[in-house]
């Protein structure tokens, strides 16, 4: 290994990335239209129905149920309901079966308005029904995705963009000229990697930055988990991206295999709903994907105020992740 | 002293085809030596493998009479024939790129004179005209000073002005005491340049030698052609004549003698050519096939 090389590369990588004006727009742009797009929907999101999550519906029914401009959903599980419930994705969850029981977020003021139309209903049954407060603090729906959304960009800008470049310098024959002189394959991936890693932790931190100052998401944790978190996620899906295109020729083929990746990534990882309660195989298969650690950790960090320490075993799960696939992006490599 | 580079029956086959059938020479420190043949001889795959970039399927490779090491790459500078240089460099960054690889340099300043690059030094690579592009693919190649410099086609798709420069620069390196090994399928360039060329054709090389000594050996003084037209009768050949293409071309010591024998059966001089033998009759010879034929 020797630094002095490694560095000229990283140089030379940088500037063809800088100067490439077309792709800087894009790499810029895209995560800053995205964000405008979820401030756009979120902040219309006053739907003319209120949403109530119902348990347990034998279709005996109440009076409540037949309320006009209240959307009743079905229910099959009590925890996932709770989550929705305190991700304000519902107003407030009945469950049917006997005691009759629901619960509210305190933090809704829809729920504090539906609560009013189901105890006006229930006359003079109230007392009946037993209220109960969701646990855990109250978020909206946009918080718990943005981690996502972060996680999501990385994937994006760390797959796409060392495997396609790879690809193009081995086809247009850049890659030759390098094999010819002392500089060797691991010094040469590194300085991708390192390269790519300083566009995609730039691009993050645009993001979060614009992204706060449009919707004000609460951020609880260590920030230093955070870029951790990042740091090595990129790093893991850097290194996929270099395995992927150690001897690919067509950037056909690779964009295929790329996107063959990503998007069971997309799916399964988590990051625009949650996978409880769903398919044990999909979640099983989410286990094994980079992509579901890194929105894991960043959600904990940013809603549940995690610190470094909780979530070591992402970091040192994706920090593992990357050192295999890198050793193996480097052995499989070739320059021809 | 061993020579610099000895190549003992070297092969490498691709599906269907033997590109390198069985291929020994050496070369000394300081000369230049070619390997002159046609396209898909077995030029490149031969010089590819010597770089380091291909691996044989047999055959020995010493380098001043040990096998190659990891240090060999810090010792040559390799001109490819097809290359692309990483996109948005200006000329001086590429040539800072490709620097910073090797622990020997040659200085900067007398890379760029010696190439000829002094006013193109922060132009983007990609609007470099062909000739520009070579001398900077040539200084590139030069940048660690090696001890050992290889071409592969080196002019191939310059014009001839650029060309006859390109030989210049190419004199200035052989002065320099550099050994070079180039690949040419121009006879022109390998007369001008090397001082041992080997033929290469079909994976073989089918004769090698000093380009002077080789023409002698295989050539009397001077060919006398005439167009079959002119002749007679074109179906009865005049004695010490053969046809070549759509003339006939007479080899010979005595020129005086030829043109007796033409003047005797009346045949027009008109369109007469005498000239010195070159390496492409000597290719045409060896091969029964021209050069960009095959």
């Amino acid at each position: 290994m020797n630094l002095r090389r490694i560095f000229a590369v990283f140089i030379a990588r940088n500037r063809e990335f800088y100067r490439d004006k077309a792709g800087l727009g894009w790499n810029i742009f895209m995560p800053v239209v995205m964000v405008l797009g979820f401030a756009f929907i979120f902040a219309n999101s006053d739907e003319q129905l209120y949403k109530v999550g119902v348990l347990h519906n034998d279709g005996t029914g109440t009076p409540f149920l037949q309320t006009r401009h209240i959307a009743f959903i079905a229910q099959d599980d009590a925890d996932a309901a709770m989550d929705k419930l305190r991700y304000h994705r519902i107003d407030l969850l009945i469950d049917l079966a006997q005691p009759q029981r629901y619960w509210i977020n305190e933090q809704s003021a829809r729920g504090y308005v539906v609560e009013r139309l189901l105890r006006a209903s229930t006359m003079p049954d109230t007392a009946m029904l037993q209220r109960a407060v969701v646990s855990g603090r109250a978020i909206r729906y946009v918080d718990w995705v943005l981690p996502g959304i972060l996680g999501m960009n990385v994937m994006f800008s760390s797959l796409w963009g060392v495997g396609w470049v790879i690809v193009r310098y081995r086809k247009n024959g850049v890659l030759r000229r390098l094999r010819a002189t002392p500089l060797t394959a691991g010094e040469f991936l590194i300085a991708q990697i390192v390269s790519r890693l300083l566009v995609v932790l730039t691009v993050n931190v645009l993001v979060f930055i614009s992204t706060n100052l449009l919707l004000d998401f609460p951020m609880r944790g260590s920030y230093l988990a955070l870029a951790a978190v990042f740091t090595t996620g990129a790093i893991a899906l850097i290194s996929l991206g270099l395995t992927v295109s150690a001897r690919v020729r067509s950037e056909e083929l690779a964009d295929g295999v790329l996107n063959l990746m990503s998007w069971p990534m997309l799916v399964l990882s988590g990051v625009w709903f949650s996978l409880e309660g769903t398919n044990v195989w999909a979640q099983r298969v989410a286990e094994l994907l980079p992509l579901t650690h890194i929105v894991d950790a960043a959600r904990r960090i940013m809603l549940d105020g995690a610190g470094l320490a909780d979530v070591m075993f992402e970091i040192g799960l994706l920090a593992s992740i990357a050192v295999i696939l890198l050793s193996l992006a480097i052995r499989a490599f070739r320059w021809n | 002293m061993p020579p610099l580079l000895s190549v003992d029956n070297l092969v490498k086959a691709f599906p269907g085809v033997r590109a390198v059938d069985g291929i020994s020479f050496s070369v000394r420190e300081g000369q230049c030596f070619g390997l002159l043949g046609p396209n898909g001889a077995g030029k490149t795959t031969t010089l590819e493998i010597l770089e380091g970039i291909t691996d044989p399927d047999g055959g020995e490779i010493l380098f001043r009479g040990a096998p190659r090491d990891t240090h060999f790459r810090e010792l040559i500078g390799i001109q490819f024939q097809h290359t692309a240089l990483q996109d948005f460099q200006t000329v001086e960054e590429s040539l800072q790129l490709f620097a910073s690889f090797y622990s020997r340099h040659r200085p900067r300043q007398e890379l760029i004179e010696l190439c000829n690059l002094g006013e193109l030094l922060t132009r983007d690579t990609r609007k470099l005209s062909g000739g520009q592009r070579q001398r900077l693919l040539l200084a590139i190649a030069l940048v660690n000073d090696p001890d050992l410099v290889f071409l592969d086609e080196p002019t191939t798709g310059l014009d001839p002005q650029s060309r006859r420069n390109f030989w210049q620069l190419i004199d200035g390196i052989k002065a320099a005491g550099k050994t070079v090994l180039l690949t040419t399928h121009y006879m022109e360039e390998a007369s001008v340049l090397c001082d041992e060329i080997a033929v290469i054709d079909r994976g073989r090389i089918i004769d090698q030698g000093v380009p002077e000594r080789l023409l002698a050996a295989h050539f009397p003084r001077a060919l006398v052609r005439v167009p079959l037209a002119a002749l007679p009768d074109a179906s009865d050949l005049l004695p010490g004549f053969e046809v070549r293409g759509s003339h006939a071309t007479a080899a010979t010591d005595d020129i005086d003698q030829t043109l007796a024998v033409l003047n005797e059966h009346a045949v027009a001089l008109d369109e007469l050519h005498v000239s010195a033998p070159t390496l492409d009759d000597l290719f045409l010879k060896l091969t029964g096939h021209g050069l960009r034929e095959s």
